[in-house]
């Protein structure tokens, strides 16, 4: 029997596909990969260490480039960024169907790997596109927008494009407090960001941060949600299912001012 | 900015709008330039849902609720006793701007009562757009509402700083609106409309020459008709509909229930049911010409002139042509398997992917996401296992029905329950 072999990576991109190349490169027949964060009680398996090297790396991600569409790229990352556990072997599966297969421009949805990917990649670009309208940016003393999220999956690094794009002229954080970090444009270029000593911040302080106008808009903003519903045609079922309640804490008119 | 009176005005602004339903950002296509403010994607983005469950995309306010006009169907009709107000054009400039920059909106949607006349209101409501887009550097979406009766001079500017205009055409038989709005003659809905065409028409010539022509309503137009205000069946509806997306390129034609707000003998009284279900059959059939490449006569025509309320228009279709069906899954083309009930065009786009790798089966249809409830009574596919009895129409609705469950159930079983 072929005894599994457990390869814990860092948690990166990078680092997955560094333990790609290790399988390719050690020819290991039974891989399960695994981040470093998830605790693994199993017996009876070789655990090995994965250090990322961004040469191999690069490596891995050419050869997929090669032989796959800018879209399956993308889907691919974006199935990576959903965190689902035990993600990274659905995609090693998928990683190595398409290093089996002839150049063929058709996707092959009957295979249930290449269907799993492009239904978890769906749901990462709701989770995206959710966020790009979910966002609600509240105006600081220093002239910074600022905004609190907590996406069901790691989108930050897939909506940096869109935000910078749309809010050229204006200093704005978008925080992710579920993964504790967040994206920061200062006008040129934007960073990744985390905060030391959060506990420090109460509803007073946060409050005493605004910028004088902000709580008006808010309330404005409020008064004008209020009067667009048709009471005669409530729906709550339909309402629910395109804002669930999980988002409503970052809403600024799901909350009362 | 003082914020009280303007909370004010909003409220009954707001108020008054939330009729028109569009609400779509989506179809230009306008870069932030210069480092501005905003840009608009092909995309477009739903910011909220109001608890009626429809999209809030846009800041969808009047500039103000004066009207000249007594339309019988209007809350802001002449005769109606209601609070009025009107913004000033900074202050829409404002609530715009700063809405924007907290991603609240994907841009302004800004209609008007007709005050004095339709090129005067006209004009105001450019200047807002103006405004923004000079002034504020704003490439968000801008959608204005083109007054009925405007000059060809003052639609040609709205064009150029708008993304897109519309016309309401509101009652869609020329009879309906003689009922209904006396005051409005249907040419006047028509004129701005044509130049509005034309002028798209002209842009996108002249731009094959010359690249820098400057953009004109990039998203086109639309139009919204009322549901079940007077008594056109959807056979008409329908074909109004088509005749104003082949006659002047619509975008979208939006339908809209008609929700009685006033007290007229003309109309259905205050406190009847919106026609939801109704209104949600059109938008299907308006799918089905769009997309699954129907023509409005297999649908709507003079034998069936309403659309079933308990099934979908497609498979009222398909039972209709049963002798058409089954068809093989792994031969048949596109615009056949596009016409089976309960496949969509995601799935449609998957089926003809998949199955140049092998031969498909019930397993791989299930998984690629087709609803099977309806779909497995019109289609073979490679099992050998398939639905072969030759019944009546009416036999295998009924059998579909009791299969499925549909969340508009208790608007067409009149059937009273004993325990609810």
């Amino acid at each position: 029997m072929n005894p599994q072999t457990v390869l814990i990576y860092d948690g990166t991109f990078d680092g997955f596909l560094c333990s790609v190349f290790i399988i390719y490169e050690q020819k290991i027949m039974s891989p399960v990969i695994r981040k470093e964060s998830q605790t693994n009680n199993q017996l009876f398996t070789i655990t090995e260490k994965v250090i990322t090297e961004e040469l191999k790396a690069q490596r891995v991600w050419h050869g997929f480039r090669k032989k796959t569409t800018r879209n399956e790229q993308r889907d691919f990352f974006k199935v990576f960024l959903s965190e689902i556990k035990g993600v990274e072997n659905t995609l090693l599966s998928y990683m190595q169907t398409i290093f089996k297969k002839k150049l063929n421009k058709n996707i092959d949805f009957s295979n249930k790997d290449i269907l799993k990917i492009s239904q978890v990649a769906r749901m990462v670009g709701r989770e995206k596109h959710r966020m790009e309208a979910f966002v609600r940016f509240q105006l600081t003393k220093d002239q910074i927008y600022f905004s609190n999220i907590a996406p069901d999956f790691n989108v930050l690094p897939l909506i940096i494009h869109h935000f910078k794009d749309r809010y050229a002229d204006q200093k704005w954080i978008i925080y992710d407090t579920r993964r504790k970090y967040g994206i920061y444009y200062d006008l040129q270029t934007v960073e990744v960001i985390t905060f030391e000593n959060l506990k420090g911040i109460t509803a007073t302080t946060r409050k005493n941060a605004y910028a004088d106008d902000e709580v008006s808009f808010q309330k404005l903003w409020n008064t004008y949600f209020k009067n667009v519903t048709i009471k005669s045609r409530k729906n709550t079922k339909l309402h629910l299912q395109h804002i669930p309640k999980r988002y409503w804490r970052y809403l600024t008119e799901k909350n009362n001012i | 900015m003082l914020f009280e009176r303007i909370q004010e005005k909003l409220s009954i602004l707001a108020d008054a709008a939330k009729y028109d339903v569009s609400c779509a950002s989506s179809g230009g296509k306008r870069a932030n330039t210069n480092k501005g403010l905003g840009n608009t994607t092909a995309m477009g983005i739903c910011h909220s849902y109001t608890e009626d469950g429809r999209c809030v995309s846009l800041l969808k306010i009047l500039l103000t609720n004066h009207c000249i006009y007594d339309c019988a169907y209007c809350v802001t009709r002449k005769s109606n006793d209601i609070k009025r107000a009107a913004f000033k054009i900074q202050e829409v400039v404002d609530l715009t701007i700063n809405f924007y920059r907290r991603n609240y909106i994907e841009g302004l949607f800004l209609s008007s009562g007709i005050f004095k006349n339709p090129d005067h209101t006209m004009e105001r409501l450019i200047s807002v757009a103006k405004k923004l887009r000079l002034e504020e550097n704003f490439n968000g979406y801008i959608h204005l509402k083109s007054i009925p009766g405007t000059s060809d001079e003052l639609m040609r500017q709205a064009g150029l700083y708008a993304d897109r205009l519309s016309v309401n055409i509101e009652i869609p038989t020329v009879s309906g609106l003689k009922l209904l709005a006396p005051d409005k003659k249907h040419e006047d809905f028509i004129k701005p409309m044509e130049k509005v065409k034309n002028e798209i028409i002209q842009y996108k010539t002249e731009r094959k020459i010359i690249k820098s022509t400057p953009k004109f309503a990039p998203a086109g137009q639309s139009t919204q008709m009322i549901i079940g205000a007077t008594g056109e069946n959807d056979r008409d509806i329908m074909y109004s509909a088509t005749y104003y997306y082949k006659k002047f390129n619509m975008r979208r034609v939006y339908y809209s229930g008609y929700i009685p707000v006033t007290m007229d003998d003309r109309l259905p009284s205050i406190g009847s049911e919106v026609p939801m279900l109704r209104e949600n059959r059109l938008y299907q059939t308006d799918w089905l010409l769009r997309f699954y490449g129907f023509s409005v006569s297999e649908i709507l025509n003079d034998t069936h002139k309403n659309l079933d309320l308990d099934i979908d228009p497609k498979l009222s279709w398909a039972l209709r042509n049963l002798d058409l069906f089954p068809i093989d899954i792994n031969k048949a083309d596109q615009r056949m398997i596009a016409r089976v009930p309960g496949i969509g065009m995601q799935s449609v786009y998957k089926i003809l992917q998949a199955r140049k790798f092998r031969n498909l089966d019930w397993t791989h249809l299930k998984a690629i996401g087709i609803a099977l409830n309806r779909a497995q009574y019109f289609i073979t596919c490679n099992s050998k296992d398939f639905f072969t009895k030759d019944v009546e129409p009416y036999v295998l609705k009924r059998k579909i029905l009791k299969n499925s469950k549909s969340k508009y159930h208790k608007y067409y079983n009149q059937q009273l329950s004993l325990f609810s």
